[in-house]
């Protein structure tokens, strides 16, 4: 291996880098959107439910019932109407999540020791908030029928009950955030690392300058890691901003070994380097090389359970993530994040991405090589 | 003028290739050719497209191993020794091949960085190359906003730096003007009569004139070598006047 002339590649690399204008806002505002995005505006938690609410009964219960939901922070009755119509309405407009209908005939059947019912529609085109939404309603219902049972039969039980004592775990508050933003950082280096080398490899075949480069000394894997090593430190160096933005902005917790998650980023560059530098072997201009990237990001994002769990897709696409690194990347820094475990747990995702990275790193070289001749 | 590398001792030839040969497959691109370059000489290898032409400059620079024959580049094997070979040639195609995006001064000190230049000789290569290529005004100039002459002598210039024993000029002047190309012959005449060896290909026949020897290739074969007159006197003895051009259609014809 000669120092000097990858020393000399890797500084060329970085001049043409920065001197491209149109790199700059790519290398710094790219991560910044990203995380700003993940963190802000993608965001599964639910703050408030806007209530739209028909009572036909006016009583002493159903007055119980009004003051149970709008003592409850969640909702918020934002709308009082005298005709089913008019709700229908709203929710078509998207202007309530939820519509409370209580009938006439709700005071007199609880009296009578009836059911009676309360009609609850819900806008499900977002299902699982719509989800989450319905069972806010029900635990209101649950300690509204408590409620009635106490008042109405005021004898003492005379036998305990049961109290189950929720403690979530590793995201107590159940931020969406913090599921979103430790993939982000991975998926920054991702981005980064796999879109640039490949590029970088495109410039010199297209430029013509591969062609001087084959005729000097240069050996293969000289010039892979000239192509390779610049994008790793830009790589690690967005990395560390994100994560920096991540833990002081985000307040994203860091319970587990940094080191341990900086090996494993460093595992996970070797998988997409590869994969960057094979892009490089099947494209013949930049713009190509740019359209198999984001055909490549693309279902690696959907298959990896950043958004959507790998548990809930089929059988045979599940199998397909197992190819994919970006999968064992999030299991890792979810891990180390939020749960604070080490190499006790993780093993197995570090085995998988090492073997995934050599291999497919490996074919890259392989490839590189063969198209050099 | 050259102290630094290895040259060859005993040998005067810098090019020797016995019955080379390179097949793709079933096609012979290149079918036992047989040439010598002396040291010192300009050397023109013609042939038109498809010829083989390509083909054996990639053997002879050490990209291409050849299929069977034997040859020595430089006084390397052209088998064995495909990177000793690199390392002692220099190569310049018409197609201009460095960085537009980096100055004169950076693309000389990249190529110094490839070709393993000493650090220490840096400063001492760089200040001849600009001097010799006149570049030193607009060192720190982006290539890309020079003129096509100025860019092709920094090309040579690079191919120079870590001072080889031959060039290798593929197709150096097309579409160069008249005037340009004049100066680089000069350039190169300059060059051969410090030593270096010449080794142009070029499908165009003023060019070859500059040569002292030619060799012309068609179909992967010989079909003529020697100077430029005695090819012209052999392919068309009955026409006066004739020029390399007569002669090369003659023999391509064929």
């Amino acid at each position: 291996m000669n120092f000097l002339r990858i020393r000399e590649l890797v500084r060329k690399e970085f001049i043409q880098l920065f001197r491209d204008k149109r790199n700059r806002p790519i290398l710094i505002m790219a991560p910044l959107i990203q995380i700003l995005i993940f963190g802000y505006v993608v965001n599964f938690d639910i703050t408030s439910i806007r209530v739209a609410l028909l009572n036909l009964s006016r009583t002493v219960e159903s007055r119980t019932i009004v003051d149970a939901f709008s003592a409850n922070h969640m909702f918020q009755i934002i709308n009082v109407v005298n005709d089913p119509k008019e709700m229908e309405d709203l929710l078509l407009r998207g202007k309530v999540d939820i519509g409370i209908k209580i009938g006439p005939d709700l005071s007199r059947k609880i009296r009578r020791g009836e059911t009676a019912e309360i009609q609850i529609l819900a806008d499900g085109t977002v299902s699982n908030m719509t989800a989450i939404r319905v069972s806010y309603v029900m635990t209101v219902m649950e300690r509204l029928n408590r409620q009635f049972l106490r008042d109405l039969y005021p004898v003492q039980m005379t036998y305990g009950r049961i109290d189950g004592r929720l403690r979530t775990w590793y995201n107590p508050n159940l931020y969406s955030r913090h599921f979103f933003v430790p993939g982000i950082v991975a998926f920054i280096v991702m981005l980064i690392s796999l879109l640039f080398t490949s590029m970088a490899v495109i410039k010199e075949k297209e430029g013509g300058t591969m062609e001087q480069l084959i005729v000097t000394p240069m050996k293969p894997y000289e010039l892979i890691m000239g192509k390779t090593i610049p994008y790793i430190i830009i790589s690690l160096i967005q990395m560390i901003c994100v994560l920096v933005f991540a833990v002081y902005w985000f307040e994203l917790p860091i319970r587990g070994s940094l080191p341990l998650f900086f090996l494993a980023i460093c595992l996970f560059l070797i998988s997409t380097m590869g994969i960057g530098l094979f892009i490089s072997t099947i494209s013949a201009t930049q713009q190509q090389a740019m359209m198999t990237t984001f055909f490549f990001i693309q279902p690696s994002f959907l298959l990896s359970g950043f958004v959507f769990p790998i548990a809930n897709m089929p059988v045979v696409v599940q199998w397909l993530t197992y190819l994919n690194p970006f999968r064992y990347i999030l299991v890792i820094i979810r891990g180390i994040f939020l749960k604070g475990v080490g190499m006790h747990v993780l093993w197995p995702q570090y085995v998988a991405l090492t073997i995934l990275g050599l291999a497919v790193f490996t074919a890259a070289v392989l490839r590189f090589h063969k198209r050099l001749d | 003028m050259n102290t630094s590398t290895n040259r060859q001792s005993g040998n005067s030839d810098a090019i020797q290739v016995k019955d080379l040969e390179k097949r793709f497959g079933k096609f012979v691109a290149v079918n036992k050719v047989t040439f010598s370059v002396r040291r010192g000489e300009i050397f023109g290898f013609l042939g038109s497209n498809g010829s083989g032409k390509s083909t054996t400059i990639r053997m002879l620079c050490g990209i291409l191993t050849p299929t069977a024959g034997q040859g020595t580049v430089a006084g390397h094997d052209i088998f064995r020794e495909p990177e000793e070979i690199k390392q002692s040639i220099g190569y310049m195609s018409q197609k201009f091949s460095l960085y537009e995006d980096l100055s004169p001064f950076e693309n000389i000190r990249f190529y110094l960085g490839i070709y393993n230049v000493s650090p220490t000789l840096w400063a001492e290569r760089i200040s001849w190359v600009l001097d010799m290529t006149q570049l030193g005004d607009v060192r720190d100039r982006l290539t890309r906003e020079l003129p096509q002459g100025w860019r092709q002598r920094l090309a040579l210039g690079c191919a120079l730096l870590h001072k080889p024993d031959i060039l290798f000029l593929d197709e150096p002047t097309s579409g160069v003007d008249p005037l340009t190309r004049q100066h680089f012959w000069d350039f190169i005449r300059q060059l051969a009569s410090q030593g270096i060896t010449i080794f142009v290909t070029t499908h165009y026949m003023d060019e070859a004139r500059h040569c002292e020897r030619i060799v012309m290739i068609n179909q992967g074969a010989i079909v003529a070598a020697g100077t430029p007159d005695e090819i012209i006197r052999k392919a068309c003895p009955d026409k006066e006047n004739a020029d390399l051009n007569d002669a090369f259609i003659t023999l391509m014809k064929n």
